[in-house]
């Protein structure tokens, strides 16, 4: 019975249904509407409707802030991609993770890329990517800058919060954040660091204590420079 | 109550003692939300205050509530759960401190507001502490539900300064449903995209934890 209800609350296949309903497609209208109505009232809203052109300036800054998300799944999708074709990884528990995880972030670049086009944007490419001096390094350097990697994506979506002008965009970046951390922290016990310092950084399940801290694009794109090709 | 998927069994058989909706202070139709953190929060305040109507502080009493709970728990468990491996007690009390903090960041910032914190309700956790299987998994159901709360309350938050805290906030219930999920030996990111779940699933998964 409990374990069934933990199952269920696991494997929710409604949840990704709800998710992309949630972004948009087929009832995307009534999804959006339901949403806004369960938020209540906004008088202000309701008062003044925003003009075309503020319309369109939101979606830009969105789509922006949508692809800078989609460059960096891309890097982590991938990058679980080489770690499972490499070999390296040969316990069983972390090669499903590692599976697991990499699916995920795949996922992750599918919906982006479908939102980013229900937006009327276009989709970055895939970055070109470097792993290949981290693989050479071995399992243990792999699994750390796995653990790294994941804190980075979490604290970019973290730092993306308060730029999102749509609700139901930031909904979705909710949605990924909180699963980028489980990413995080799973990592980082498994590869021993711990719960951190609590004082921030990269390193530890915990890095910065009791309030997770965001990261800047530009902080971001700079410590992922090493694995652009 | 069987039909919230967040309702375990075992949650769902403990005694309910006559908790409202109003017991909550719940006036408006929002969902849970969060503040700031205590070390950040004294920069964000002033600007929060500016933009922070009374939506958002009922959120925030929301979020204090869960966040009572969750400290209540592990406080207990720390003292009571028999058979803990040193990183499980460890893990539980690193928990406890984050909930603690938590707690008093909610509480600093809703006063700041101009609201009012909501006191800590009387809870009960019926057989959750008998065993270390018993508390795991209810650490999972709580902190599971603790993710889905923020995630679906956060879109309707007015200020962005309280959305930046409640993101914060979450991002360590999500690493800490993480980290019990793998010493239960679950899968610790069990779903591509994290759920978002209403009020009312979840004032139903918390009801039994809460005297009347």
């Amino acid at each position: 019975m409990t374990d069934s209800a933990l199952r269920e609350i696991a494997d929710d296949p409604s949840s990704r249904k709800r998710f992309f309903k949630m972004l948009g497609g087929a009832g995307a209208v009534s999804a959006a509407t339901v949403f806004l109505a369960a938020c209540g009232d906004d008088d202000d809203e309701a008062a003044a409707p925003p003009a075309a052109s503020e319309v369109k300036d939101n979606n830009n800054s969105d789509l922006k802030v949508l692809n800078y998300a989609l460059t960096l799944e891309f890097l982590e999708a991938d990058f679980y991609k080489q770690v499972i074709a490499s070999g390296l990884v040969k316990d069983a528990k972390v090669a499903s993770l590692a599976k697991k995880f990499g699916q995920t972030e795949q996922e992750h670049v599918e919906a982006l890329s479908a939102t980013i086009k229900k937006l009327g944007g276009k989709p970055v490419d895939a970055p070109k990517t470097k792993f290949q001096p981290t693989l050479d390094k071995g399992l243990k350097a792999v699994l750390e800058t796995a653990a790294t990697v994941e804190n980075l994506g979490a604290a970019a979506y973290l730092g993306q919060a308060g730029n999102i002008k749509s609700k139901e965009v930031l909904a979705a970046a909710l949605a990924i954040h909180s699963v980028e951390a489980r990413h995080a922290a799973a990592l980082n016990i498994l590869v021993g660091r711990g719960f951190g310092d609590g004082k921030g950084g990269l390193e530890g399940a915990l890095p910065d204590g009791a309030f997770a801290k965001p990261m800047s694009e530009a902080a971001v794109l700079k410590a992922v420079k090493p694995f652009l090709a | 109550m069987a039909t919230s998927r967040l309702v375990a069994p075992e949650l769902a058989s403990i005694k309910v003692q006559g908790l409202t909706r109003e017991a909550f202070l719940m006036r408006s139709t929002l969902a849970a939300g969060a503040a700031y953190g205590a070390m950040s929060a004294t920069g964000l305040i002033s600007s929060a205050l500016a933009d922070a109507g009374g939506g958002d502080v009922d959120i925030l009493n929301y979020a204090l509530t869960l966040e009572f709970l969750e400290t209540e728990f592990y406080t207990r468990a720390a003292k009571q759960v028999k058979g803990l491996s040193k990183y499980e007690n460890d893990l539980t009390k690193e928990l406890r401190d984050n909930e603690g903090a938590h707690v008093d960041a909610l509480t600093a910032t809703i006063k700041q507001l101009g609201g009012k914190p909501v006191a800590k309700p009387m809870f009960q956790f019926g057989g959750a502490f008998a065993s270390r299987t018993a508390y795991l998994k209810t650490a999972n159901v709580l902190e599971d539900t603790g993710v889905s709360a923020y995630n679906g309350a956060a879109p309707m938050i007015k200020s962005v300064d309280v959305l930046a805290a409640a993101g914060s906030i979450v991002q360590v219930e999500a690493r800490h449903a993480a980290m019990i999920r793998l010493v239960r030996d679950r899968p610790p990111a069990p779903r591509s995209f994290d759920a978002a779940s209403e009020m009312d699933e979840i004032l139903k998964a918390i009801k039994p934890f809460i005297k009347g």
